[in-house]
């Protein structure tokens, strides 16, 4: 069988501009280059400014990741401030975090994710009328019950951030609003909300039970315990069942988290192994960046093919996100279905499992708001200093490492989670995760869009536009 | 209706945050809010299914006139570097710039709209020393031409009608759509923006109006009092109907406790002194309401501060309420 190359692009439903380059032999993809076309500044834009400008500026890096741009940077100015929210601060802080994370991994299964699976590709699978019933972009019923409800999930940002994208509310101290004993009540109406819209629509089941999935033969015999189209997770495990997902998509075994809400903590996992993670064992390859320096752009060097820069821990390639963070935490389901590295099947179950659980634990943060007592301290700068701020956004590890000198800016690094996994090679020209996934990917002959291709790049959930800043 | 009203969309130099707010428009999202003015996306790259080559083929029709596009979205600011080249955002699979897909297709679209103050001006992108000669479509911040010429004229008979803001609150846009989807035209301002939503301020309708009226101001961040004379709000220049509806169900940012940064307007991203703290000559702001004199606003100001009461002054530096309001019996006249 011949050798082609074939790029595909524009890649849609992936939060920015994609292209990706694919070298196919014998029926599958041999190797993969991991384009990011758009570059536009914010680390160049970030320097010479007031400290707290970051505030303003660094959500602006990203719409759909916004809280955690904000939050990275209130902890890096809180390290350096000194500062530590009291109670009422964190919890409101969690909240307004979990909320976006809950609200992305919603958002890229029903909008970015499933809507693949009603492709005509799929026209003679028994599920696809289901399928397409359920998940075809623009008017599947999935969409049409779910949109809605996180619209109004996301009354909890109006209330506790003002707005969403692009708040102000988190600072180093704390949060900008207290929440008085009405609105408490009002944020435990919006979740119950919630709660019944993910039980009656996407699992069909308590969250508690979807939460303490605990093995793959749990998940087998939850998933076959009912219609295959009793709710969508369950549809999409059958799905996968047929399309073999769980082979699809291999990703590196190393996965790195920086630990999230006290709930999942911070490590690295190599091989089964998890570690302590040192912060200071992470760096940025320039090989294959169109950067002439670390915030210096080079749009025409030689050998470059995308403005992604490579991070690397110690030297490797990691993976992060949802799969990452549950699999550095122990969780056994994780663990299981990522024992010789991350599939698609791995990505999308650990996404849905982690919203069941962030649901759970924010009714439970909620209730532990103490209306009347502080939710903000001040936390006045001094005119130099270096801090860090480490996040787990919905993606996957989110830092940003900062250096004040006489009050302002001096530097300012950002590495977000789609940069760890969709970075191109590095000096010794080793692959990035995408790129390392998509190799054996099936693409049929003559094929101008592999839908597989779609499926192993979307199960990231990438968001380019923090991928590059 | 008869006719679908079509919609492209293009995301240039942006964050995405304005399909984000515009998802949840309504509290039934994008898609279903246009849906009831008969409103369709023809492409729209987060929501639509098409992907690759078939994204390609339209993005190609609607730039060779082959489909009607009534009007085409473009969010974020255009990238134009370096040296024009437009080589800072390379539109996948193409090996063209977007900034030049864009302007094939805003020659063919019936009208052109900015979503958000980086499409409309340049927005965030464009700030400090603007490293990637970002742009607005028709604007460079206040004075200076974008993308396209000042002179520009949609088919339609509209300049680029700038829904400004960062993000820019979802009725804006849906409004605006479902306006030029009904009348075919759209009152605008100087500046491009909807008059529906820009002959407003963001003042109008603030929940601190009672420690603004007697300048019982915020200290601190979580600070009940007003955000205007200590904290950067710009709120009483700003254009916006921000505090006349509400943002996410409940919210806008001053309810929430933080200055509105004027975000609605050309070059707020370099206001000259830090977004949180505002900026003053001698004690005194260096902005001032709109439309309202120097001399007035700082004789009104020692009035009303000197008129406080107990319970304003004193629930203006809590984060929740210290004193309640006094309990009396109606009065008869």
């Amino acid at each position: 069988m011949t050798a082609r190359r074939l790029i595909v692009g524009p890649f849609n439903r992936v939060e920015g501009d994609l292209e990706v380059t694919l070298d196919i032999a014998d029926g599958m993809v041999r190797e993969a280059r991991v384009t990011a076309p758009l570059y536009r500044g914010f680390e160049q834009i970030l320097g010479g400014r007031p400290p707290e400008d970051c505030l303003v500026i660094a959500p602006r890096i990203c719409g759909i990741c916004s809280v955690s741009q904000s939050t990275a940077a209130a902890r890096a100015l809180a390290v350096i401030a000194g500062a530590a929210p009291p109670p009422n601060g964190r919890l409101a802080a969690d909240l307004i975090l979990a909320a976006e994370n809950a609200a992305d991994h919603l958002t890229h299964f029903v909008l970015f994710f499933m809507p693949d699976f009603a492709h005509q590709t799929y026209a003679r699978r028994p599920w696809f009328a289901a399928a397409q019933r359920r998940f075809a972009a623009g008017h599947g019923e999935c969409a049409r019950a779910l949109v809605p409800a996180r619209a109004r999930f996301l009354h909890l940002m109006g209330l506790l951030a003002g707005k969403w994208p692009h708040s102000l509310a988190l600072q180093p101290g704390g949060v900008t609003k207290g929440v008085d004993s009405g609105e408490r009540i009002r944020l435990l109406s919006i979740l119950a909300e919630f709660r019944e819209a993910l039980e009656t629509h996407l699992f069909a089941d308590r969250l508690e039970r979807i939460a303490a999935l605990a093995s793959r033969a749990d998940l087998d015999a939850w998933a076959g315990a009912e219609a295959p189209d009793r709710g969508d997770f369950r549809l999409f495990l059958h799905i996968a069942r047929d399309l073999g997902l769980s082979g699809l998509g291999r990703g590196p075994a190393t996965f790195l988290s920086y630990g999230s809400f006290g709930l999942w903590p911070a490590g690295v996992t190599v091989d089964g192994r998890t570690a302590a993670l040192d912060p200071a064992g992470i760096g940025e390859d320039l090989t294959s960046a169109w950067m002439a320096g670390p915030t210096q752009p080079d749009a025409f060097k030689d050998g470059a093919y995308s403005w992604c820069k490579a991070p690397r821990l110690n030297g490797a390639v990691a993976e992060v996100g949802a799969l990452a963070r549950q699999v550095v935490a122990g969780d056994p389901l994780a663990t299981a279905l990522a024992a010789n590295g991350g599939s698609v099947l791995a990505r999308v179950v650990m996404r849905l499992v982690e919203l069941a659980r962030l649901v759970v634990a924010m009714e439970g943060w909620v209730r532990a708001i103490r209306p009347a007592e502080p939710f903000c301290e001040e936390s006045p700068l001094p005119l130099r200093g270096q801090g860090s701020g480490l996040v787990e956004a919905a993606r996957g590890a989110l830092g940003h490492w900062l250096t004040i000198e006489a009050g302002i800016i001096r530097d300012y690094r950002i590495i977000a989670p789609t940069t760890w996994n969709f970075s191109p090679r590095d000096a010794g020209g080793c692959p990035g995760p995408l790129e390392q996934a998509l190799a054996g990917t099936p693409v049929d002959p003559g094929d101008r869009n592999p839908v597989a291709v779609q499926h192993v790049v979307r199960s990231f959930d990438p968001c380019m536009v923090c991928t590059v800043h | 209706m008869s006719e679908a009203f079509s919609v492209l969309w293009l995301q240039a130099g942006s964050c995405g945050g304005c399909t984000m707010s515009a998802l949840a428009a309504d509290d039934v999202g994008l898609v279903a809010a246009l849906d009831r003015f008969g409103i369709r996306l023809l492409w729209h790259p987060a929501l639509s299914a098409q992907s690759g080559p078939d994204a390609l083929d339209i993005l190609a029709d609607a730039a060779a006139g082959r489909i009607a596009v009534d009007a085409l979205c473009v969010e974020g600011a255009v990238m134009t570097g370096p040296n024009g080249t437009g080589r800072f955002q390379m539109m996948a699979g193409t090996g063209q710039s977007t900034a030049a897909w864009i302007a094939a297709i805003a020659a063919q679209a019936r009208h052109v709209v900015a979503v958000g103050s980086c499409a409309a001006y340049g927005g965030i992108p464009m700030a400090g020393a603007n490293p990637t000669d970002a742009t607005g479509l028709q604007f460079l911040g206040f004075d200076g031409a974008g993308l396209l010429p000042r002179s520009f004229v949609a088919r339609g008979g509209l300049p680029v009608i700038n829904v400004a803001g960062c993000a820019p609150h979802p009725g804006w846009l849906v409004e605006t759509l479902a306006e030029l989807a009904l009348s075919g035209t759209c009152a605008l301002d100087g500046l491009g923006r909807p008059r529906a939503f820009a002959d407003h301020l963001a003042h109008h309708g603030c929940s601190r109006n009672e420690f603004y009226e007697f300048k019982a101001s915020a200290a601190r961040a979580s600070d009940r009092g007003c955000l205007m004379e200590n904290l950067g709000c710009k709120a009483t220049q700003a254009p916006g109907d921000c505090n006349l509806r509400r943002w996410n169900g409940y919210g806008s940012c001053t309810d929430a406790g933080y200055a509105c940064i004027n975000c609605t307007t050309p070059g707020f991203q370099d206001c000259g002194a830090p977004f949180l703290e505002t900026a003053k000559i001698a004690g005194i702001p260096v902005g001032l309401p709109v439309d309202m004199p120097k001399a007035w606003f700082v004789a009104l100001a020692a009035l009303s501060k000197s008129a406080t009461p107990q319970r304003v002054r004193t629930n203006a530096h809590a984060d929740h309420v210290i004193v309640p309001p006094i309990h009396r019996p109606p009065r008869s006249p």
